[in-house]
Formats: structure tokens, sequence, C-alpha cells
């Protein structure tokens, strides 16, 4: 057992450290961004987030729109996960743990936004449970944390288990991983939810305290999620041999097409509450679409979010444009876009314009906030190019009755089973 | 070994040596995370021992004494002063509440910068616990249309009004609810109070604040030595370290010795009012009794003890 | 070893296959172009603009006001008293007319009763009755036998530090709510001893509408907070100097 778990790890090591200069190349290129952000971080350690342009009027901003843009992304993975699992459509079920490699990703990166985002990295631990003093039941955020891990252990879990067992050539065990999966559907919904209760339940920001914000989150990232993975399965089927089928990408594209329609549904009931009750609370909704007191840094991005949003549904909603992979993969791009402005941008920034007080601050990243913001970005295509890198030569292995290894002392102990 | 299996884990002679580079890259990667930890400490003196001490409100009163002293020394070493702190609990059978008379507050400022003065606030960059709103007397009180950035020549001007807004230390506090780390919480007299050694510096607090009464340490609290107040508390006005909130806490180190807070005796117009709830003959209770009040966005039911009201 | 079926990776496959990505690729880099270059124009365009006179561009901090007595000491007796101070007694601050006249009957004594109702132009010239000027005059509340006290309606003599009844003759809701300590400063202890202003401390009892006084400047604008912190540069020593 100990030599089997030895020399899956030192298996997947050798995998992920060995590779073409495409590989190595991806890999420097994101290191070499690694670096310039992890400066970056390092002067905001030691000077504080005064060099970011967050201030008392906009104390959340880019890096949490980040954190919370990227809790979409891996909530994604249960869209996948679900038809795969749940109704045994085989097309999907071979790519669904591309999904859960993308939500650990993804869920890396949501902590380390997080953890960029704290006055005090250093106290962290203090949000750990039962080593440190997480405040619950009241505060979202310590819910935010439990599912977040949860999340996280939950996809590791399942991922470690199907590359374990298919590294041994041996039939992944249904009954843990089937609950394993059926406990991740709720907890990908969970993260979204509980992130959304995070803004939702601030009453202090009218922009934010919306019952249909949850909905929302789900709706959203339901598109933006999968769009990652259609162009994710497109590189992946063209730059290893790996075998996905149109049938699979056509599929998911046709959910995203449903997600897109109640993304925008729920967006237009936000938009008509706000306007036509035209209370003092709409004055965030006007600051984004357009503009007050003579602030209108969001306008443009507020609008071509909106645009992309539409553009997308449409070429989504047409089969003939959504099985084109060209406007296939320009929806995926406008979706991407359209909801990381909508989550990233949209969303916390006019949460928070005017302040409690009335206050207009204007808040744009300042290139610290850039830098690190690229660092973790980094950070999440590694993880998700070393997972991948070791993922697919080790789920590709051919079925043992075809090619049983000869030599196989090296390679495992005991004979693969079926 | 063939090429075409080069994909393929095999375990090999090489597995110890790259073992030994992984324990390495691990080892450093520890000795960096410490290292970021410290710098973000600003300082790594006695740093392992801080970053494991435990919330200073489930310390022993042995153990509150010695980081007490512990912080004195600190203090006492960055500014060349002698500073005291202190954990002057509540007194029984009070509970604070504070008036302000809209009628009579000119917009002078005055308590703003009494407010920095007394509570050790950072000079540069700057922060202000109390923020004052010009009203135009047309609108009322109309928070997106106020401005706290007034300067004329002379105050009050004729065609506004002024309310000062600070920490409304309410009831029920939404900042408290959303903390996730218990690092601030209401005391028996109702003054919300933030343990600055246990705050992560997350925010979540400032999002939820709808009075904007919560103040972040973007970086280092700039003062020069010879403006710090001596005469502290752990909760209260003691020198606060980078990338914690702060706020209000109605002069905690004073009010706790039954002086009254600093704004409250600079108010040139002796607008401002403080006392205890709970007693019959205190200026609150009059003020309750005799004349008109109204809190700040009600609405949100943060219930707050800080009143204003129309004297006249 | 045992897999000569399997297509080699960096084969004529991904050959074949790099136009038919390449619509893909230019799609992605167009759009990173795009939205790095909006990112950068809107960060060139800084944190919105502020009008040059509209304040709050400069921070200023409590040492910029030494006229400002941010630590005025308490009254001796009151400071001695303390908290929990049950005399009920209430003490006040001296008159302000006590530094530059008191006492009256200094010059007064020996001076003959005018009881003409004039402009005064050889002393007391910065005197303009602006109370009630048609209804009143010097003698409602001045005594001219003895100029060191004042004197009630009802022909009481009281001294300056008791002015505050002379007024409160008039004003008897704004004096009870004195009393109360809801109208007008005091300092000390809530729950104690504290020093009462009297009512000519802040209202010039012959002009008694308050006069308008100088604010203290503004908050420094979020914009600016780090202002003096940037000019120091990027070499890592910014808040250098504010260091723990």
């Amino acid at each position: 057992m100990v030599k089997d778990i030895l020399s899956f790890v030192t298996g997947s090591a050798r995998l992920a450290l060995r590779g073409n200069r495409w590989y190595f190349a991806w890999l420097g290129v994101l290191g070499l961004l690694v670096v310039w952000g992890f400066t970056a971080w390092w002067q905001q350690v030691q000077h504080g987030l005064i060099l970011t342009n967050m201030r008392d009027q906009v104390s959340w901003a880019y890096y949490i729109g980040n954190f919370t843009f990227m809790v979409g992304v891996a909530a994604a993975a249960v869209l996948l996960v679900i038809p795969a699992y749940v109704y045994n459509w085989k097309p999907i079920k071979e790519i669904a743990i591309f999904g859960e490699l993308l939500a650990i990703s993804a869920i890396v990166m949501c902590m380390l936004f997080v953890l960029v985002d704290v006055g005090r990295p250093d106290r962290v631990w203090h949000m750990m449970p039962l080593v440190g003093s997480l405040n619950l039941p009241s505060s979202i955020l310590g819910w935010d944390v439990l599912v977040l891990n949860l999340y996280l252990v939950l996809n590791l879990m399942i991922v470690l288990h199907l590359l374990y067992t298919a590294y041994h050539r041996r039939p992944y065990k249904r009954n843990f991983v089937v609950p394993l999966l059926l406990c991740s559907i709720p907890a990908a919904v969970g993260i979204h939810t509980v992130t959304a209760f995070v803004y939702a339940g601030v009453a202090a920001r009218p922009f934010w305290n919306s019952a249909i914000l949850a909905p929302r989150f789900l709706a959203s990232a339901f598109c933006s999620g999968p769009a990652i993975m259609l162009i994710l399965f497109q590189i992946l089927r063209r730059t290893t041999n790996i075998e996905i089928k149109d049938e699979a990408i056509w599929k998911i594209a046709e959910l995203m097409a449903y997600a897109m329609f109640l993304n925008l549904f729920l967006f237009g009931a936000e938009i008509f509450r706000e306007y036509y009750s035209n209370t003092h609370h709409l004055i965030h909704t006007q600051y984004l679409f357009s503009g007050a007191h003579g602030h209108s840094a969001l306008v443009p991005f507020a609008w071509a979010s909106l645009a992309c949003s539409v553009v997308a549904f449409l070429l989504f909603l047409f089969p003939a444009t959504r099985r084109n992979l060209v406007t296939l993969n320009l929806g995926c791009l406008l979706i991407y876009t359209g909801v990381y402005i909508e989550k990233g941008m949209a969303l916390v920034i006019p949460g928070m314009t005017p302040d409690t007080l009335g206050e207009f601050y204007e808040y744009v990243p300042t290139m610290t906030e850039v830098r690190i913001g690229a660092a973790i970005g980094s950070i999440g295509f590694i993880i998700f190019t070393v997972l991948c890198k070791i993922a697919i030569p080790i789920l590709q292995q051919p079925e043992p009755e075809e090619a049983a290894p000869e030599g196989a002392a090296d390679l495992q102990a005991e004979p693969a089973a079926t | 070994m063939t090429d075409t299996d080069r994909e393929l884990p095999i375990v090999d002679d090489a597995l110890d040596r790259r073992m030994n580079r992984r324990a390495l890259l691990v080892g450093t990667g520890l000795g960096a995370m410490s290292a970021v930890a410290a710098a973000a400490a600003g300082s790594s003196n006695g740093f392992v021992e801080r970053m494991l001490r435990r919330r200073f409100v489930e310390l022993s009163p042995d153990r509150k004494a010695e980081i007490l002293a512990e912080l004195e020394r600190e203090y006492a070493e960055r500014y060349q002063r002698d500073i005291t702190v202190s954990d002057t609990p509540p007194i029984e059978g009070v509970e604070f509440g504070y008036g302000l008379d809209i009628a009579r507050c000119v917009g002078c400022r005055r308590c703003v910068y009494a407010c920095v003065h007394e509570n050790n606030q950072s000079r540069d960059p700057q922060i202000h616990w109390i923020r004052v709103l010009r009203m135009e007397k047309e609108t009322g009180i109309h928070l997106t249309e106020s401005n706290p950035y007034y300067e004329p020549e002379l105050v009050p001007e004729e065609d506004a009004f002024y309310v000062p807004v600070a920490c409304q230390q309410c009831r029920n506090p939404a900042c408290v609810k959303v903390c996730p780390v218990k690092a601030t919480w209401q005391e028996p007299d109702g003054i919300t109070v933030i343990d600055y050694d246990w705050c992560i510096g997350c925010r979540c607090c400032m999002s939820a604040c709808p009075y904007g009464a919560r103040h972040f340490n973007w970086t280092n609290p700039g003062i020069a030595a010879e403006e710090i107040r001596t005469d502290t508390h752990y909760f209260g006005n003691r020198p606060r370290p980078n990338g914690v909130v702060e706020k209000c806490t109605f002069c905690i180190h004073r009010v706790r010795k039954g002086r009254y807070p600093a704004c409250v005796e600079i108010c040139p117009v002796g607008a401002r009012k403080f006392g205890s709830l709970l007693d019959e003959s205190s200026e609150m209770r009059y003020l309750l009794r005799e004349k008109r009040v109204f809190v700040l966005k009600e609405d949100l039911n943060t219930r707050p003890r800080f009143y204003y009201f129309y004297a006249t | 070893m045992a897999r000569p079926d399997r297509p080699t990776p960096g084969s004529e496959e991904r050959r074949r296959l790099l136009p038919a990505s390449s619509s893909l690729a230019v799609l992605l880099i167009v759009f990173l172009t795009l939205s790095l270059l909006t990112l950068f124009s809107i960060m060139r365009g800084g944190t919105g603009e502020v009008a040059s006179d509209a304040g709050g561009t400069k921070a200023y901090g409590p040492a910029d006001f030494p006229e400002i007595e941010f630590d005025r000491e308490l009254l001796p007796e009151v400071r001695e008293a303390g908290p929990s101070d049950e005399a009920g007694t209430f003490r006040v601050r001296l008159p302000l007319a006590y530094e530059d006249y008191y006492p009256c009957s200094d010059c007064h004594a020996d001076m003959e009763v005018n009881l003409e109702r004039r402009e005064l132009e050889e002393m007391h010239d910065d005197i303009h009755l602006n109370h009630g000027p048609e209804e009143r005059w010097c003698f409602d509340c001045h005594n001219p036998d003895d100029r060191d006290r004042l004197r009630l309606a009802n022909g009481t003599l009281i001294s300056f530090e008791e002015s505050y009844r002379l007024c409160g003759q008039c004003h008897g809701t704004i004096y009870r709510d004195w009393r109360e300590g809801i109208h007008g400063r005091r300092e000390g202890y809530w729950n104690g001893a504290k020093s009462y202003q009297l009512c000519a401390h802040c209202h010039n009892p012959h002009a008694p509408h308050y006069e308008p006084i100088e604010p203290l400047p503004p908050p420094v604008r979020p914009q600016f907070l780090a202002a003096s912190l940037d000019e120091v540069g990027d070499e890592g020593s910014v808040g250098e100097g504010l260091d723990d």
C-alpha cells in the first residue's frame, strides 16, 4: 500500500517534471509572472495595503472581485459532474475530471485572493476551525472558509482517487466516488451561495442586499465556468491526445444557453426593481450604468459586460452558432468577459460607491494589485497545467487487456484489475 | 528505459534525490512563509510567541497583565515615552449613550481633531474617526448629497447644517456579527471594541458598518512620538499596528474612569452629550425624556446608542 | 515499450492542428490585449479627478492647530472631586470679563452714574447692544450702585459668576437645559464633578447671537491619502519612519 502510494507520488512528480519545450515555455512564462507579482506582494506585505487603491471608502475591490469570480469558476465543475455521474452520460464523464481539476485550481486562487486581501496574512490562522476562533454561526465569511475548504477537500479526494486507481489500473470504487460526488454537488452550490451571502447579508450596502444575488451568482457561474472549460477542452484535445467529443461540447454549450437566459432574466428583474422603485438605493446602479455625481469610470465596462452577455446568449441560443467552433469560442470569450466584469468590477465596486455616508471615491486598481492578480492567475494556470499534465497520461493508459506492460514490476505491485 | 514509456510512472533510483529536493523545497517554502509573516507583523521580535497567542479576552488575569506590560515596553522603546496600557473593565450598571444636538453643531471639526489627538490616530496616512457631513438645509439629511470636504471661511454657513458621524455603538451591530474571527464585540457597557492583536484585517466589518465608522490602517500608522497620548487602553487608543481596523470607542480609556469623551469636552457649542442610559439622573436620560431624538438609518435595525436631537 | 500504437506527443498531430487553433489563439490575444489596454488606460486616469479648490488634498493633524486647547486642564476643584461626585454643586469657569475689567469698581466706584441711554464712546466702545435694544438697556442687568454685581429683575444682586440666573429670567427653558447639561459645554466627569461654562462664555450678553468661527480643515480625500508617502517612491521606503 505504502509502495503503491509512493509510486503514485513519484510517478506523478515525474509526469509533471517532464514535458516538451512548449510545456516548459508555458510554465516559464507563468513562473515569470508569478515572480513579477510576488515581488509586488512582498512590498505589499511590508508596507501594507496602502499600495493598493483600496481606501476606507472602497475597502474591498479588485482582489475580492477576483475572488468572487473564481468561486464561480470553481462551482462550475458541478455543471459537468451532474450529468456525468448522475445520469452516467458517457461523453461528459471522461472529461468531468477536468472540471474538478479546474475547480481545485480555482479554489486555490480564491484562497490566495483572500490571503492577499487581508491586512494581516500572518493571522489568517485565526480563521481555522478549532485552532483559531472562527466566528460561527454568525459570520458568513466564516462559513465561506468552511465550505471552500470542504469543496477543495472533496474535489481533491475525488481526483486523487480517480487518478490513483487509474494509475494502478484498477477500476475506481463507485461506492466511494459517487457519494463524494453527490456531496460535491451541494458543496459547489454552497460555495457560491455562501459567497453571495457574504454580500447579500450586508444591509448597509443596498446594491448587494438583494435576495436574488445568490441565484444570480449561480446562474452566472454556470455560464462562466463552462465557458473556460469549453476553451480548455479544445486546447486539450489539440495539444494532447485525450478524446473529447464534439457532442460533449455541444451538450455543455446547450446547458450554458439555459444558464445564460436565467442570468439575463435575473439581471433584468433586479434592474426593473431598482429603476421602477427609484429609491435612494438606485444610486449604485446609476453609478454603474450611467455614472453619478460626475463619476463614470465603470459605465463603459457595465455596458460592455451587458453587451457581451447578450451577444453570447444569442450565439449559444442558436444551434448553428453553438455548433460552429469559431462562434462557440467567440461566445465563450464574450461570456467570460461579461461575467468577469459583472463579478469582478461591477459587483464589488458599485456596491461600495458611493460609500455608506454617500461619498464617491472612484476606485481603479494600482499596478501592485494588477501584478498580484496576475501572479495568482498564473499560479492557478500552473496548478491546472501541471494537474492536467499528470492526469492525462494516467487516464490515457491503454486498457490493461490491450497492452499489459512488460517489465511491470517497476510499475506496480499488483497486476492490473479489469 | 525506452522513449515510449517516458510518460509512464516508474519508481527509479532518482527517487531519493527527488525526495530530498522536495524536502528542501518544502523547507524553503516554510521559511519563506514565516519570513512573510514576520514582515507583516512588523518585527520578528517575540514573533512566534505573539503569533501563537490566544485572544486577549480568553487569557488569565496574570497573562493579560504580562501582555500589557510587554506592550508598554514595546511602545516605550518605539516612542521613547512612558506609555501606560490599561484594560480598565466596564463599570457595573453602566450603559453608555451619546447625544448630538444637530441644532447646535456648527461643523467646526474641533471634535475631529480632538479625537485624533486623544486616540492616537495615524496622522499620515490620515485616519479620522469622526466625519462631519455638511447637509443642505433645503435637502435635509440626504447622505449622497452630503459633503464632508466643505471648507468655507466661517461656519456655520447660512444654507447648511452639519451631521457629525462616528461609531454609533449599536445595540445590534452589523460589524460584530460578520467578523470571522471574533476580533470585535460589544462590551457590557455598550462599547463595541476591537482586539487589534487578533484582527486579521479582512474588512468585513467595514463593509457591514452602515455608518462608515470603521477605519483601516492601510500602512503603519504615522504619528510623531511627541504627539502620542500616553494614557491608553488595550481596546482603545493604544498605538495600532498596520493592517487592522479601528474605530471610535467613546474614548474607552477616559469614560471607564468617569471622564467625558474628548469630543464632548472640545465641542465649542456643547452639542455633544454623554452619560449612562441606565442612570435616571444622567444628562442622557434627561435628553431622551425631554427632547425628541432620532437615530441614523433606523431602517437597518442597528439600534444605535448614538442619538441625534434638536434641543430647541 | 508496449504501446506502439500510441501517438507520440509533438508529432504531426499538433502540427496539423496548429492552424486550426490559431483562430482561438488570435481571439485570446486580441481579448487579452484589449483588456490590458483598457485597464492601463483607466489606471493612468487615476482615481477620479478633484477640482483644485475642492478641499481635502492635504492631511492636517492636531499639531497644526496650536491655538486650540485640545488638552484644556480641568478646574482644580473638578479634578479633586473626580467621578462619583455626589455634592451636586456645579462649578463654572470664570467669566471672560474678569481678565480684562474685573473688579469694575476699580473705575466705577468714583464715577457718577450716567442714566442716559447712549452709545458708549469713551470706554467700552466695543459694546453695541443687539439684545433687544428697543426694550433693554444697561441697567436692566448691571447694578448702577455696585458695579461688581449684577441685578436680577426682582432687585436681587448676584455675582458675575452667577450671571446664568440673570439670563435664566427670560430664557427659562434654555436655562433648565443648561443646568441639566443639555445646553452648553461641560467638562469633567460624566458621573461626577463637572465644570460648566457661563452663558456669556459663548454668547456675548450684549449681542448674544453665536458668532461664526473658523472651521478646521476637511479630511484628506482618499485619492490623496498616500500622497506624502508616494513621494518616497517605489524603492521600498513607503511608510518608513512610520514603521513600528
